[in-house]
């Protein structure tokens, strides 16, 4: 059961996250992405990580893509702008992309095998998180705010007209 | 005598080039000629009482300062004066002094600047000849040696706006350079065989007996080829006739009193060296004899009369190698000096006959000038029977010494010496009935300007040819009159370590009366023949010359062959290492790395596209790269 | 269920990711491509996490497979601000050239 579900949604990531990359349009391409995060969050909750497949969702599906759909739409990118790239250097970059992943599996070919419970372990609870976020990470947490501070007046100075 | 007496010797013809050289803009003409002079006679007198002081006995040794102090090598600025030294400071200072006054009137059309500077130069070449002389090791005599060198060079260039006269000066250096090369090998041979440079240590008994005989060949040749250079020796002697490109009275001082003279004083002074290296002596031997016959013959056929003076000169010079490498080092020193009195009589008479002649230098345009010049007729007549050897005049004494001991040696060498001293007689008497006698044969405007010379142009002749009458009778052989020879008693220290190893020669006194006749009567001979075939010379008499006479005139084609056998090779490997090594082979290495960056950066700069695609492209490449390394050295 | 499933679709995710970054030219896309990658990095994390959770070294303490989440967690809030600045830049970017073909910008050669 675990495993049809496990394939089921690798093949939706793989199979969306190309679509991702081939669409010609660009707000295809950011819905096929939600697709993928919707797949990707799957996994989490296959994982038992309740608290990340849901912020994955808020964060990512809901927040920043569709910051990205605002800005593509906003600006009107979504006309097929984009000329045909050099050919030859699509064909390098897949070739090398396919070696790539060839290369890191064949790396990791010879780990030793462990194995991943499904549905079970409870480290991703919200309880254990938030316990762990709230006492260990206080201060990374706190931090990240002001991270997100800085971001927001950098946006706004970088985006504001002359 | 003190220290400093002695080094006042050098020091006062340095001042004096100092003082005409720093002043030559505001000198004026008598002023820079007689300070010149003036420095000079100064140290003529410091030498008189040197020499006397020498005779006495009391040698002079003075140590200044270390000029090199290395570990073992100390190498001393020392001076040192005895009976050989003494002799030529005596020569120098006295034939360079009446040089001098002689120069001051005529170098006297001379812009004064020019004058000075001269004068500057002539005292630079005394002080560099003193220093040489008064040495007391190898390193001073060596810096002396350079000196003059470089004082000939710059006197023959002296007017050196006249390309042929710098590229005779330029010969002078380059054929001086080659013979200095030998003399500085064989320092540095003495100082890694023995340690020291200093003549007395060197000459000692006991450090004569460190070297081998391998030793002292290789380093009495090398010694050899620096005297070849600088004494114009046979295959170095073609620099000597070209520097009469210098002005008159600097071919006297080069060829009388300095410069040439320098080559037998090392010599003599390393009598020791050269008697303990038979072989050596025997190329010596073959070398003086070889370059007094070659000169000879070349001087036969020479129409300029400072050339043949010159080719004289060499010839002369000859003899005395031929002395020296005979063993008869008392002789080649007496005929050093007997040469120096009638050569400097001869190079200044000729002076004066050229001022007569206002530059006139070709003897076919001269005659007759008997009337004219008087006292340099009878002075230059004077030097002429000197050199040719008729007794009771100097030249016949040192001659027929240095002849004599060939005789010793071999009868051969002794004939082919005969044969010079007959050509001699020959060239020297056609220069002066060429010159002197007959009928005039240069221009109206010449004719009209002939006159005797000044006085201070005729004065130093009178007294050079009193010195060439009377300088012989210092060395009267002991057939005439028995304890004659007072010089060679007064060498007899110089060259007791020598005289020691080789037998004294032994020749009976008929014999050597025999001798003497011999080389006096084919001495008449030639000049009453030269002076009969000359006496009447007619320009248009004049055969053009073939044959061998042809060869003679180009004077053996010498310059000729070393044209082909040195200079046109040295040409063809400096073009070749022009064109090939320089720019095939250096230039391509030099070029190619900055072609080769070029390329490369050319051939690089597609990768910095500035396209970010580009550069991701790259990075995943390079991750991939790392990736397989891991994959591989993990393994 | 053996770890390297989830090694090799993560792994995937991200060549994909890489993939679309060298082939695509535009910039919002590219962008995108690094969001990918981002998630499969998360993926991998959270599978570790859970993979460690079982491990003796997580039975003594119950928070040790948790720090693997709180990474995660910490990666998304980078990325959601880096996403912030990046689309700002990209505005720009469009403001001043009127294209977002990262081609265009080739800037940097100079």
């Amino acid at each position: 059961m675990a495993t049809i579900l496990f394939i089921i949604l690798s093949i939706v990531a793989i199979g969306s996250a190309l679509m991702m990359i081939t669409s010609k349009s660009p707000v295809n391409s950011i819905l096929w992405l939600i697709v993928v995060f919707f797949a990707i969050s799957g996994h989490y909750i296959l994982l038992n990580a309740q608290f990340l497949a849901v912020v994955n969702i808020i964060v990512y599906a809901g927040a920043i893509m569709v910051l990205f759909l605002f800005v593509v739409m906003l600006m009107n990118l979504n006309a097929e702008t984009e000329p045909a790239k050099n050919q030859r250097q699509q064909i390098i970059a897949i070739i090398t992309g396919g070696c790539f992943l060839l290369v890191l599996l064949a790396a990791f070919k010879t780990a030793t095998s462990q194995q991943v419970m499904v549905g079970a372990g409870n480290a991703g609870l919200i309880k254990t998180l938030g316990k762990v976020l709230f006492t260990n990470y206080i201060l990374p947490f706190e931090i990240s705010s002001v991270l997100f501070l800085s971001a927001i007046v950098g946006s706004v100075i970088i985006s504001k007209k002359e | 005598m003190t220290k400093l007496l002695i080094i006042l010797i050098p020091l006062l013809p340095l001042i004096g080039f100092l003082i005409t050289g720093l002043g030559r803009n505001f000198l004026s003409k008598s002023a820079s000629g007689f300070i010149a002079s003036a420095t000079i006679l100064a140290s003529f007198i410091i030498s008189i009482a040197a020499f006397l002081q020498v005779k006495n006995g009391n040698l002079i040794h003075a140590h200044y300062f270390n000029l090199i102090n290395i570990d073992a090598l100390k190498i001393g600025f020392d001076f040192k004066i005895d009976q050989l030294s003494s002799l030529f400071l005596l020569i120098i200072t006295g034939v360079g002094f009446l040089i001098h006054v002689y120069s001051t009137s005529y170098m006297h059309n001379e812009p004064s600047k020019d004058f000075a500077k001269y004068f500057a130069y002539l005292n630079l070449f005394v002080f560099s000849m003193l220093l040489l002389v008064l040495g007391a090791n190898y390193v001073i005599m060596f810096f002396g040696w350079e000196g003059v060198g470089l004082c000939s060079y710059l006197l023959i260039g002296f007017w050196f706006k006249n390309n042929d006269y710098t590229n005779a000066a330029k010969k002078a250096f380059i054929m001086n350079r080659i013979g200095d090369l030998g003399f500085l090998l064989a320092v540095f041979w003495l100082i890694a065989r023995l340690g020291t440079v200093s003549f007395d240590e060197v000459f000692s008994v006991t450090n004569v007996a460190k070297l081998s005989t391998y030793d002292f060949t290789g380093i009495t040749a090398l010694l050899f080829l620096g005297a070849c250079g600088k004494s114009a020796q046979v295959p170095l002697y073609t620099w000597l006739p070209d520097a009469m490109a210098g002005p008159t009275p600097v071919s006297a001082l080069i060829h009388a009193a300095t410069m040439v003279t320098a080559g037998i004083y090392m010599i003599a002074r390393s009598n020791i060296l050269f008697t303990n290296a038979p072989v050596t002596q025997n190329i010596i031997a073959l070398f003086g004899l070889a370059t007094a016959l070659i000169a000879a013959t070349i001087a036969l056929k020479q129409n300029d009369i400072k050339k043949v003076l010159a080719y004289s000169t060499v010839s002369q010079l000859g003899y005395m190698f031929l002395g020296l490498g005979v063993g008869a080092y008392t002789g080649a020193v007496f005929h050093v000096m007997t040469h120096a009195f009638f050569k400097a009589l001869l190079f200044l008479g000729a002076g004066s006959v050229i001022h007569a002649m206002s530059g006139e230098q070709d003897m076919r345009n001269m005659g007759a000038l008997k009337k004219h010049m008087p006292t340099t007729h009878i002075t230059f007549l004077i030097g002429c029977i000197a050199i040719a050897g008729i007794p009771p005049f100097s030249g016949f004494f040192s001659k027929d010494e240095i002849l004599a001991a060939a005789y010793a040696e071999s009868p051969i060498i002794w004939g082919v010496g005969v044969l010079g001293a007959l050509m001699t007689a020959f060239y020297m008497f056609r220069l002066y009935a060429m010159t002197f006698l007959g009928s005039f044969r240069g221009t109206n405007e010449q004719a009209h300007h002939l006159h005797e010379s000044p006085k201070a142009i005729t004065i130093p002749l009178i007294i050079l040819a009193l010195l060439a009458i009377v300088g012989g009778w210092v060395g009267i052989p002991e057939v005439f009159i028995k304890g004659g020879h007072h010089l060679e008693e007064f060498l007899q220290p110089i060259f007791a370590q020598s005289n020691a190893i080789t037998q004294k020669y032994e020749t009976s006194h008929s014999t050597e009366f025999m001798l003497m006749g011999i080389s006096v009567a084919v001495a008449l001979v030639a000049l009453i023949f030269a002076i009969g075939k000359f006496k009447n010379y007619k320009k248009e008499n004049e055969v053009t010359s073939s044959g061998f006479a042809n060869v003679l005139e180009n004077k053996w084609y010498f310059d000729e062959l070393y044209t082909k056998i040195i200079t046109n090779p040295l040409k063809s490997i400096s073009c070749f290492f022009n064109n090939i090594i320089e720019k095939k082979g250096i230039d391509a290495v030099v070029n190619g790395t900055g072609k080769f960056v070029n390329y490369s950066s050319r051939q690089l700069r597609w990768l910095q596209s500035g396209q970010v695609g580009a550069y991701v492209l790259l990075m995943v490449l390079g991750m991939l790269v790392l990736f397989i390394l891991q994959l591989f050295i993990k393994k | 269920m053996d770890i390297k499933y989830y090694i090799a679709l993560s792994l995937t995710l991200f060549t994909i990711g890489v993939i679309g970054v060298l082939t695509r030219r535009n910039a919002i896309i590219i962008f995108m491509c690094v969001e990918l990658m981002l998630n499969a990095v998360n993926l991998l994390l959270v599978a570790f996490s859970n993979m460690h959770s079982l491990s003796v070294a997580a039975k003594a303490s119950p928070t040790f497979a948790s720090d693997a989440q709180i990474f995660v967690f910490f990666i998304m809030i980078v990325a959601a601000a880096e996403v912030s600045v990046g689309l700002s830049i990209i505005v720009m970017l469009y403001r001043n050239t009127h294209n977002i073909d990262v081609n265009f910008l080739n800037r940097l050669k100079n």
